[in-house]
């Protein structure tokens, strides 16, 4: 399957990133390569099998509703670019 | 032309949880910032959510109040998107196996009936953090505070089955009755723990076709989803009549200027490329799980409605009001408990102390009214032992509300007791003395003129003489009989 010049840019919207054209036709090309590749499983005869989410043979996994002790503020916003008033500072949302 | 409104709404609520939905971390409202947040509020690398199992257990009770069709398996889902809110660039969310699916709540509409609302599906997520946009000069920035980042929020979505603005105000009433009653939320709109995202388009009457939809967030109460629909009902229909064309696009309301602004384009931004959350295993609903959580369903509304009128005689207008609000439902039993005077009771809270919560706050309840259920019942019993009479009633009543005393102590502190004979009877003989026509009257055998001497004799006691005690005491001392 062959992904158009398009579908990148679509791809790079949602994920808020900003590409060169350059940049998006090598993107093109490799992601084109990627999903032929993933395409192969289509050959797979896969009649009577259950889909699965995930491989693990597990299930009803549940933490009882106790309350843990979270982090301080301080190490919340050790990684922040920014910081003000104990929130993340970030670029004007509305 | 003239259109009818087509509506169905997307219902928030969040289940109270001590902790948060993924995490450990406390759901505490009001919090200073960024004080409940851990690695996996924050997404960072390496951290793992693992399903509280409370929540699951109130979700599930809720997809059965709710009649929905429940699956064995239920799995989650990311739903991706870029926001400050939400520092995994996902929302864990389920679409495609539901907790609950095809369901339906019963809407009482008073004289029109019972109208009954499907619901879509029902799941269980994540609510995202906050931002806050400080306002003035040079506040060209958001703050974000992901304290609520991971509180479980169990969405519930209808279908678009409601018709007129009234019928909205009637599903968002039984909504939060029934959440209420199931004690899944706290239901407080103000705080956020209640949310009402409407969904609605106009069509011309008689059609059959929907038309494009919108859909409004930001409605931080019922009133003002109330105001919202007038709003869009003026601006859709505007547009449609000028030949345009409503925009499927979400959209946001402003407070201050009373109408919607477009957020943005539904059709463009919403591409949430869902897939399976490999973080989380599978939840099967077992058996015992389901049987647990049906043990678990109390009384709901409309069945407490139905035996309020069977079993306590109230109408159906006044026990479907008393029943809206559990807590009000909850104090008028705790009162007929006290004193079994069902309707008088029933009066009382419906008038007196519901005057007092209108003047509230939107999110108040009755728990917080400064006259207890008891006090309420030790005043109704006061009356019918003939102990004060009702228009004392009306003098006592405002005095509990202002000091939360109880209604004897106030008829003992304020002298409100009824007088007795020895002391209304100088009054009496000063009444007759001053009416010597109307006496002759009443001797004369026109009883209807006592009322006018009772008059007298009420004013002059400030309203504290028994009625019926009086009326018997007039005519002996005018020896007039029966």
């Amino acid at each position: 399957m062959a992904l158009s010049i398009g579908d990148v840019e679509h791809v790079a919207l949602l994920s808020r990133l900003a590409l060169t054209d350059g940049e998006k036709e090598k993107f093109a090309r490799e992601l084109s390569k990627i999903f032929s590749h993933v395409d192969q499983l289509a050959e797979l005869n896969v009649e009577g099998v259950e889909p699965t989410a995930h491989p693990l043979p597990m299930k009803n996994v549940f933490r009882q509703d106790v309350v843990l002790d979270s982090l301080s503020n301080e190490a919340v916003l050790a990684n922040a670019a920014e910081s003000e008033d104990g929130c993340f500072k970030v670029p004007q949302i509305v | 032309m003239s259109y009818e409104i087509v509506i169905g709404f997307e219902v928030h609520t969040e289940l109270k949880t001590r902790s948060k939905v993924w995490c450990g971390c406390a759901t505490t409202f009001g919090a200073p910032p960024n004080t409940q947040v851990c690695p996996v509020c924050l997404g960072m690398p390496g951290s793992l959510p693992v399903l509280n199992e409370d929540a699951f257990q109130l979700s599930l009770k809720t997809a059965l109040a709710l009649n929905c069709e429940v699956p064995e398996i239920s799995t989650f889902d990311r739903k991706n998107y870029y926001y400050p809110d939400l520092p995994k660039n996902y929302q864990i969310s389920q679409n495609d196996k539901f907790l609950g699916q095809k369901g339906w709540i019963d809407v009482d509409l008073g004289e029109a009936g019972i109208k009954r609302i499907r619901i879509n599906n029902i799941h269980l997520e994540e609510d995202a953090g906050k931002n806050i946009h400080p306002e003035g000069k040079g506040h060209d920035y958001s703050l974000v505070d992901l304290n609520r980042a991971g509180t479980p929020l169990l969405e519930i979505v209808t279908e678009p089955d409601l018709r007129t603005k009234e019928e909205a105000q009637a599903f968002m009433l039984a909504m939060r009755s029934l959440l209420q009653y199931l004690d899944v939320s706290d239901c407080k709109m103000q705080e956020g723990s209640l949310r009402f995202e409407l969904n609605m388009s106009l069509r011309p009457k008689g059609s059959d076709k929907f038309g494009t939809k919108v859909e409004v967030k930001n409605l931080n109460s019922m009133s003002v989803v109330l105001k919202c629909i007038d709003a869009e009902f003026e601006r859709q229909s505007e547009l449609l009549d000028d030949g345009g064309k409503v925009a499927a696009e979400t959209r946001l309301w402003d407070e201050v200027a009373m109408v919607t602004r477009s957020m943005r384009s539904k059709e463009t931004a919403n591409d949430y490329r869902y897939f399976p959350d490999p973080d989380l295993v599978d939840v099967e609903i077992t058996a015992d799980m389901i049987a647990a959580a049906k043990g678990s369903l109390p009384e709901l509304p409309l069945a407490r409605r139905q035996r309020f009128i069977d079993s306590l005689g109230l109408s159906p207008y006044d026990a479907g009001v008393l029943t809206a609000s559990k807590t009000t439902a909850d104090y008028f039993e705790a009162a007929v408990a006290r004193h079994n005077n069902p309707k008088t009771l029933a009066n009382w809270v419906m008038t007196g102390i519901q005057s007092w919560l209108n003047e509230q706050p939107e999110d108040t309840t009755v728990e917080s009214c400064p006259i207890k259920a008891e006090s309420l019942a030790e005043m109704v019993a006061l009356i019918d032992s003939n102990t004060i009479n009702s228009n004392i009633a009306k003098k006592v009543f405002p005095l509990m509300l202002e000091t939360g005393k109880r209604p004897s102590v106030i008829v003992e502190e304020q002298g409100l007791k009824p007088m007795d004979d020895t002391a209304l009877d100088p009054l009496i003989d000063e009444a007759i003395a001053a009416n010597p026509k109307i006496a002759e009257d009443i001797r004369g055998g026109k009883l209807k003129a006592i009322g006018a001497l009772m008059g007298s004799v009420m004013k002059k006691s400030g309203g504290r003489a028994n009625p019926d005690a009086l009326t018997a005491r007039i005519k002996q001392k005018l020896g007039v009989e029966g």
